[in-house]
């Protein structure tokens, strides 16, 4: 599996991040970085990373299990993920999640046919004195309405 | 453009100080305004007197649990050959925490200077940030920072000309509130399933590649610098006796002036909330609040007239906590607001010990019974009984988190369960009791 240099750089560069031997500290970021550049942690990526940091390729299939933003299958080209936790709750977020839903044709975790725009109901994003918020792939949106909603998602098509 | 809220004049700026000035982020910025001179002063001192240092400010953890940190620096064993190393835990994921995000967007060379006085205090040699996924735009602000600083002599080998020599990296997480617990932190950076570890040895004796490891929260060490420049004395002097200091608050919920303040610690809670947050909104009275992240017992409205120091809150039954004020008023659904709870904490429990895992799903399960107009008040009382017996029975606090709000909205607001209840016909029906 080949990778563009930017992230073999990237990857090279974190693998002096740890102490003698115990590289596999890098898998986590190993992992978030090649799926940006992949789309979703495939089984070929699995291979590669178990195979570059001396471990099995069931070592990193249970970290991939574990941990929410890695996902085996390709989210849309724009992933919108709506925080229902409670600051958002409170001030119209579980409402904004089900405008979105509709808006977008698609529930929990589903991508659209045209693979434009996924969705997610997530947990607390770290947005709570500008809440309700929501983040679109990695941008931050803070203090969203409906409409403004609607606003962020139409400048997306 | 830096996320930002209007400041409040009644808030007592340390950490924030630099907030809103011109490219804050940058290093010359930091160098103008007095950065590095507490890493140059700490240079010249000995371990024990940097540690004594912070240990007369009686500055306590600011990431939830409040432990002195002057004490937790003093545990790293002095007389080892093996490496130490410093963790910072930017994993800011409680329910209602938003402040180190904004620390390490606006002031990020205050951390790293933190950072280097408590290497210099231990002698640790490399330290990671660890930073939430989510917080992707801040890794790479981040990494950009830290090139700086090695570029300029501020990371690297002989710091600042003072002969010491540190490495830092940034290190993101993948989504996992659990690791923002400091024992499966250290799991996460070692590459596995952020699980926790059974304690002792803790992460002073053993902690990062089983090395002797400082773990302090991004605000902890914001608040370093400024420790060591003005002395412990003067920190202190900010809060109240043991509670020393300035803490950011993270106002959220129905209040006018949502946003992050820097306060005393020892301010009125209904003084912050009126004079700083503004007041309810729309003229609306207040019903309740979860004073420092989704993990701490609820307050009614008229348990809040206390003041927000640690020794404080303990006393009124709850949690300085991470700083994550959620304010709500009387139209709130308190039975909803748990089960929203309840469902973030069977979301994010590692599934290591089992009173969390089935705990919190349990929890879950019914409260959602009781929404979904199915309850029976047998459901009432279990879920209190049922909160209360996952307490202290789980390798790390997840299960408390989960279960110290449960019980306190339970006790405080019994009356809305029983309304839910009242609803369903067939609530004393032989079949619920069973179910």
């Amino acid at each position: 599996m080949t990778f563009s240099p930017e992230l073999e750089a990237r990857f090279a560069d974190l693998l002096t991040h740890y102490p003698e031997g115990r590289h596999r500290g890098a898998l986590i970021p190993m992992l978030m970085y090649a799926q940006d550049e992949v789309g979703a942690i495939t089984p070929d990526l699995m291979q590669e990373l178990a195979k570059r940091l001396g471990i099995s390729v069931l070592q990193v299939d249970e970290v991939v299990g574990y941990y929410s933003m890695l996902h085996k299958k390709p989210q849309g080209k724009y992933h919108v993920q709506v925080c229902t936790n409670v600051a958002c709750m409170l001030l119209g977020g579980a409402e904004l999640y089900e405008h979105a839903s509709q808006k977008l044709g698609v529930g929990h975790k589903q991508t659209q046919a045209s693979g434009r725009f996924s969705l997610e109901e997530v947990e607390c994003i770290g947005a709570c004195s500008w809440a309700p918020a929501i983040q679109v792939n990695y941008d931050f949106h803070h203090d969203v309405t409906p409409a403004k909603l609607d606003q962020i998602l139409e400048g997306l098509q | 453009m830096k996320l930002y809220n209007p400041p409040s004049p009644l808030e007592t700026r340390v950490v924030s100080r630099r907030f809103g000035v011109e490219n804050s982020w940058r290093l010359d910025t930091y160098l103008a305004t007095g950065g590095f001179e507490a890493f140059k002063k700490a240079a010249l001192m000995t371990s024990d007197d940097i540690i004594n240092e912070v240990k007369a400010s009686s500055l306590r953890g600011r990431g939830g649990a409040g432990f002195p940190t002057g004490m937790k620096w003093s545990f790293v064993p002095r007389n080892t050959d093996s490496p130490k190393y410093i963790v910072v835990n930017a994993d800011e994921s409680e329910p209602g925490t938003c402040k180190d995000r904004l620390l390490m967007e606006h002031d990020p060379f205050q951390l790293i200077e933190g950072i280097l006085i408590a290497a210099k205090a231990v002698g640790a040699s490399k330290g990671w940030i660890y930073i939430r996924g989510e917080y992707r735009y801040l890794v790479d602000h981040l990494d950009s920072v830290l090139k700086e600083a090695y570029q300029r002599g501020y990371l690297g080998k002989n710091i600042a000309g003072s002969g010491f020599d540190f490495e830092l990296y940034t290190q993101i997480g993948a989504g996992a509130y659990e690791c923002g617990e400091e024992s499966a932190l250290l799991e996460s950076l070692e590459g596995k399933r952020g699980v926790p570890r059974i304690r002792p040895p803790f992460p002073a004796v053993s902690g990062a590649f089983q090395a002797p490891t400082v773990l302090n929260n991004v605000e902890t060490f914001c608040a370093v610098p400024e420790i060591i420049r003005q002395g412990g004395k003067w920190f202190a002097d900010l809060g109240t006796p043991k509670n020393g200091g300035t803490r950011m608050v993270c106002l959220a919920g129905h209040v006018n002036k949502p946003g992050v303040y820097e306060v005393p610690l020892g301010m009125n809670m209904m003084y912050f909330i009126n004079e700083i947050g503004g007041g309810m909104r729309g003229g609306k009275k207040m019903k309740a609040l979860i004073p420092g992240g989704s993990s701490c017992p609820l307050l009614r409205a008229d348990e809040c007239d206390i003041l927000m120091d640690y020794d404080s809150m303990a006393k009124a039954g709850t949690m300085l906590g991470s700083g994550g004020m959620m304010v709500m008023d009387e139209n709130t659904d308190m039975v909803k607001v748990a089960l929203r709870i309840m469902r973030f904490y069977k979301h994010e429990s590692c599934g290591w010990c089992i009173p969390c895992r089935e705990g919190t799903t349990w929890l879950q399960k019914m409260l959602a019974r009781i929404v979904d107009g199915n309850g029976a008040l047998r459901d009432v009382d279990l879920i209190g009984d049922l909160a209360k017996n996952m307490l202290g029975r789980t390798f790390c606090p997840l299960g408390d988190a989960a279960a110290m709000p449960t019980i306190s909205i339970v006790e405080k607001f019994r009356p809305e369960f029983e309304a839910y209840v009242a609803k369903n016909p067939f609530a004393s029906s032989e079949l619920v009791q069973v179910a």
